[in-house]
């Protein structure tokens, strides 16, 4: 089989509407969460959010095509076309059935479902809107990214909340070792309409802190939480072998291990799955830990699963053994968005040699993580290792090496 | 190893009456499960017509949390899992566990509950601002599509990789495939797949009366969705699950497992065209359907049977049959194409998982479910399709497709245990 790599990136953060800026701001520890700024949010116990700004979708769409899609698919579409240009890759050079988009969903287009749900209730059947049914499902975003690059091999949408950003990769390297050539994969989100973001707090999960900077503190002795974010990134996965025939800009990495788990249902009395994920995705890239350079944390910020995923990690690698770094700090959990956006930090990290921080945070000794804080390091990087967790037991680990 | 993988067991949640065989029953007796709906009042709609489930969970053994914290989606998708799992004869235990892998396919999410909480979080629509004050406690795990493959996880122990294949109303289809993807490369042994949507409800009656999508036949709902008859006015709109469990070949000959068929091919393919339209000719479809062959190294003429999509709308039946014909050839000429559709309505993210139970238990009994309420003769669909009436034949190669929107298009290749060896 050969190897897949990623080849191109695209993002849409909070603390920046595009790749670079992005980067940027996070290597800076410039946060993007603030008081929400959408809605009238001071009703609800939970006010801080990490909103994209700066974004105008009509950059990026036809008004048209706008009116037919949720936000969600706006940021894909900006993301997917940063991503391609970065990989310098023509899709005209491709025959369509070559070309696949397999993206990751978590609550579908809820801003658009909330106006139209209101439309129906407040002025009936004949008041909902013709594209409802194409806007909100959770295969908006890949059915139209697959009509506005035409791509026409095996498309595909996978939901495991934050989890499911790092299934589609594996999915992805699945379908480029069948024959697809070229695959668009990760994820954005949008989840911040007040329905959306009621649904939200029905997990117990959200911080109730109020000010931006101390709101979102995982790993910290004062994490109470985390807040809610959108956008994501999208990338260019593509054949090692391909992308050295067409002489492709970068590679950024290889996608050298993948696996996923499941926790044990409640009361069985085991371990959660996180740390059998990292150890079958470092197995299954033919990696020792020490082999590992940096992890991105899943950091939920919520005290117990810090301390799970904390113990993961020193499991697997020992003690302080391995620089860990947040950067969703910066961003709030992006859900299906979450995992790609530290998927995209990782490859970066991986090819300016530095890992990007978590800030606002100092973590619990009793941890004994070597959080990166408010300041990058520098670091000879070659192999990059993501963690996802989703509501409700969903594990996934992804380890990324350097070309 | 083999890098094979065989259905061993099968739940069904479908139209009609709760059951693998009280399906089975029904669909080859050619019974309709179209009726006028009954789950919210259907006065102000366009299509008020349905294809629901007699389905109870206290009943059907669901546990008073299970029931409190699930939408009806989940409800069907733990029914069916259980069914299948019973059916299967497989124990999953601590030692097993992380190699029982779960994939669900699903279109629409928790979409009853979604909107049931909607309206009371917004004083039915009055507020844009709505009120957590209301919020049920379950309401993430409403918008969170992912917690019906939790709840699936939960309920067969599996702690393998889990996820919700949500490819609108392919997903059914794409479920089974991701399945056996992950069988083959030997990340589980048993893969608890299959998928379940239950979309009866004002939203989503709503949007396929405004696409006018859907049959407006409500004097006549039990003869409502008519798919390749001349006299089709669209799709009825079903709900329900299906369940399998998907083992590698090798575990389920150890444990001396009845075998009802071997997924042998599968493959995906979107259209790259519109959301919600087809080609006339037939290309998208016919392209997933040659592909899934191809993997399953089948050539088209060794096929004895095609589960159709079906869904009754002109669009599909035109694309559909021209489809066959494409990736057929003649032998599109020669062999029973069928909808289940006509009795069970489309499920949307779950039917293309109810077809395959069809589909498998087509090959099992040998015997080929008909097209219900077909009378008609389409100039434009000019193909065998079963009318009213089952068939007895030995069925050894079966197609089953999927189309949806989005533009995508799922075909599936089962073989019989006979073709195994």
């Amino acid at each position: 089989m050969t190897a897949s790599v990623i080849t191109g990136v695209g993002v849409v953060a909070p603390n920046g509407p595009d790749r670079e800026s992005w980067w940027q701001a996070t290597l800076d520890g410039k946060s993007g969460l603030d008081t929400i700024s959408r809605f009238d949010a001071s009703r609800y116990p939970t006010r801080v959010a990490g909103e994209v700004t700066g974004f105008d979708p009509a950059e990026h769409a036809s008004a048209r095509l706008i009116s037919e899609t949720d936000a969600m698919t706006q940021y894909a579409f900006a993301a997917a076309d940063e991503a391609l240009a970065d990989a310098s890759l023509d899709t005209d050079a491709f025959a369509d059935l070559d070309l696949a988009v397999i993206t990751a969903n978590s609550s579908g287009g809820v801003e658009f479902g909330q106006r139209e749900l209101q439309k129906l209730y407040s002025e009936g059947p004949q008041a909902v809107g013709a594209y409802m049914s194409i806007a909100w499902f959770y295969a908006a975003t890949t059915g139209q990214l697959s009509i506005r690059h035409g791509m026409r091999g095996p498309c595909g949408v996978l939901c495991s909340e934050q989890a499911g950003g790092l299934d589609v990769l594996a999915q992805a390297r699945r379908v480029l070792a069948r024959g697809t050539r070229v695959v668009l994969s990760g994820g954005t989100d949008a989840s911040l309409s007040p329905y959306g973001l009621v649904c939200q707090l029905s997990n117990g999960r959200l911080s109730e802190r109020h000010r931006p900077d101390r709101a979102f503190v995982p790993f910290d002795r004062e994490a109470s939480g985390y807040v809610p974010g959108e956008g994501g990134a999208i990338l260019v996965v593509e054949s090692l072998d391909q992308a050295r025939a067409r002489s492709a800009p970068q590679v950024y990495a290889l996608i050298a291990g993948y696996a996923a788990t499941f926790d044990p249902r409640p009361g069985s009395g085991r371990p959660p799955g996180l740390r059998r994920a990292i150890e079958l995705a470092l197995a299954d890239a033919g990696l020792r830990p020490a082999d590992v350079d940096v992890v991105l944390a899943d950091g939920h910020g919520v005290p117990e699963l810090d301390r799970q995923e904390a113990e993961a990690i020193n499991t697997v690698f020992g003690p302080g053994s391995v620089p860990v770094s947040v950067p969703k700090t910066m961003t709030g959990r992006l859900y299906a968005g979450g995992a790609p956006l530290d998927v995209a930090a990782a490859v970066l990290a991986l090819r300016d040699q530095i890992i990007p921080p978590a800030v606002n945070t100092a973590a619990d000794p009793a941890h004994r993580l070597d959080v990166v804080t408010d300041r990058p390091r520098r670091a000879a990087l070659r192999t990059a290792l993501v963690l996802a967790r989703g509501y409700g037991g969903f594990n996934a680990a992804v380890v990324l090496r350097s070309a | 190893m083999t890098g094979r993988a065989v259905i061993t067991g099968i739940g069904v949640v479908a139209p009609g009456p709760t059951g693998r065989e009280p399906f089975w029953e029904m669909i080859v007796e050619g019974r309709t499960a179209t009726r006028g709906i009954t789950l919210f009042d259907p006065s102000p709609f366009r299509s008020r017509i349905g294809a629901e489930c007699d389905f109870d969970p206290e009943r059907e053994g669901l546990s008073y949390q299970e029931i409190r914290r699930t939408d009806r989606a989940g409800q069907f998708a733990l029914v069916a899992a259980r069914e299948a799992l019973a059916d299967s004869g497989f124990e999953p235990d601590d030692r097993n566990a992380h190699r029982i892998g779960v994939s669900i396919g699903n279109g629409v999410g928790n979409a009853i509950s979604m909107e049931q909480e909607y309206r009371t979080v917004s004083d039915n629509g009055r507020q844009w601002l709505v009120d957590p004050s209301y919020m049920k406690p379950h309401l993430y795990s409403y918008v969170m599509s992912s917690s019906l493959a939790k709840e699936v996880a939960w309920a067969v122990c599996a702690e393998g990789p889990a996820t919700v294949v949500s490819s609108g109303c392919c997903a059914g289809i794409d479920a089974v495939g991701y399945a056996v993807d992950l069988i083959r490369e030997g990340s589980a042994d048993v893969m608890v797949a299959g998928a379940t949507d239950a979309p009866i409800y004002p939203i989503t009656v709503s949007c396929f009366d405004t696409l006018r999508a859907s049959s407006t036949s409500n004097d006549d709902p039990e003869h409502a969705c008519r798919p390749f008859d001349r006299r089709r006015n669209g799709l009825v709109l079903g709900e329900g699950s299906a369940v399998f469990v998907i083992e590698e070949l090798e575990h389920a000959r150890r444990r001396g497992a009845r075998v009802y068929c071997e997924v042998a091919g599968y493959a995906a393919r979107a259209n790259g065209y519109h959301m919600t339209g087809l080609r006339p000719d037939g290309r998208e479809m016919g392209e997933a359907i040659t592909a899934a062959l191809d993997e399953a190294r089948i050539n088209p003429e060794e096929i004895d049977y095609c589960n159709a999509h079906g869904s009754g709308t002109r669009q599909n039946d035109r694309h559909e049959t021209a489809a066959y014909k494409r990736s057929l050839g003649e032998h599109a000429y020669r062999i029973p194409v069928s909808s289940i559709k006509s009795m069970v309505g489309h499920s949307l993210g779950s039917i293309g998982s109810i077809e395959i139970a069809a589909s498998a238990l087509a090959i099992d009994r040998g015997t080929v479910p008909p097209t219900a309420n077909y009378e008609e003769r389409d100039p434009e669909c000019d193909l065998d399709y079963v009318p009213r009436t089952a068939r007895e034949a030995e069925l050894d190669v079966v197609l089953s497709v999927g189309s949806g929107f989005g533009g995508f298009q799922s075909a599936v290749v089962l073989t019989s245990p006979r073709r195994i060896g």
